[in-house]
């Protein structure tokens, strides 16, 4: 996951702040997992986010999803549904129109994994 | 061609954010599932999803096989003028769908 997290954000420390990734701590199915990211920015053509970024520590890939909006999303929040392979953490990278990158992280309890059952 | 799912109001306010549901009915196979007889089901996956306002591209994702099936996408764009907006999913296949929805914006 640090690898991938890397490749996205280069040099850059993403810090902790702005961003909210929700998820539930206890799911029972990771076939179907609700995820949603908001982040505190006016989105203003002066500061928004540029794009948002959703990785895992255990599936077998670490990169789940990349969503890249502007000023002209009037709302800094995107929502989906992703899989887990297993219990882990799920990190959100927030990169914004000045260049930084904000970040957010939550462990999720996985009781019926997803990706390798029949 | 697959089901799609789309909500977003069929007018608004110049200036309101409006939020936009998406969902499309696709199996995102992962690729590292197994068939009956332990051969690898290969990756089918939708792999970028963009919208368009009036041409101009508003939002796009890349997804990954970590996205459930039939992927939902929910985001939010400013009502800046009446027209039309244009949704695409793109498989690995090179399948492209592509759906479309009027607002009204006063």
């Amino acid at each position: 996951m640090n690898e991938a997290i890397r490749r996205v954000v280069g040099e850059a420390e993403p810090q902790p702040g702005k961003v909210r990734l929700e998820l539930p701590s206890i799911v029972e199915n990771g076939n179907t997992v609700p995820l949603a990211v908001s982040v505190d920015s006016p989105m203003t053509e002066a500061e928004h986010v540029e794009s948002i970024h959703i990785f895992n520590q255990k599936n077998p890939q670490p990169y789940v999803a990349a969503f890249h909006l502007g000023a002209r999303a009037g709302k800094a929040r995107v929502s989906t549904r992703i899989r887990l392979a297993d219990s882990q953490r799920v990190v959100a990278i927030v990169r914004l129109n000045d260049g930084s990158f904000w970040s957010d992280s939550a462990d999720v309890i996985v009781t019926l994994a997803a990706c390798t059952e029949q | 061609m697959a089901r799609v799912l789309i909500n977003l109001p069929e007018s608004a306010k110049r200036g309101e954010v409006i939020e936009i549901k998406t969902l499309i009915q696709h199996p995102m196979e992962t690729g590292y599932r197994l068939d009956s007889n332990g051969a690898k089901i290969p990756r089918d996956i939708i792999n970028r999803f963009t919208c368009t306002y009036n041409g101009e591209e508003v939002f796009h994702a890349e997804l990954f096989p970590a996205i459930a099936a039939n992927p939902f996408i929910a985001f939010s764009t400013l009502a800046t003028e009446s027209g039309e907006l244009v949704f695409s999913w793109a498989d690995d296949d090179g399948q492209t769908q592509t759906e479309s929805r009027q607002i009204v914006v006063e």
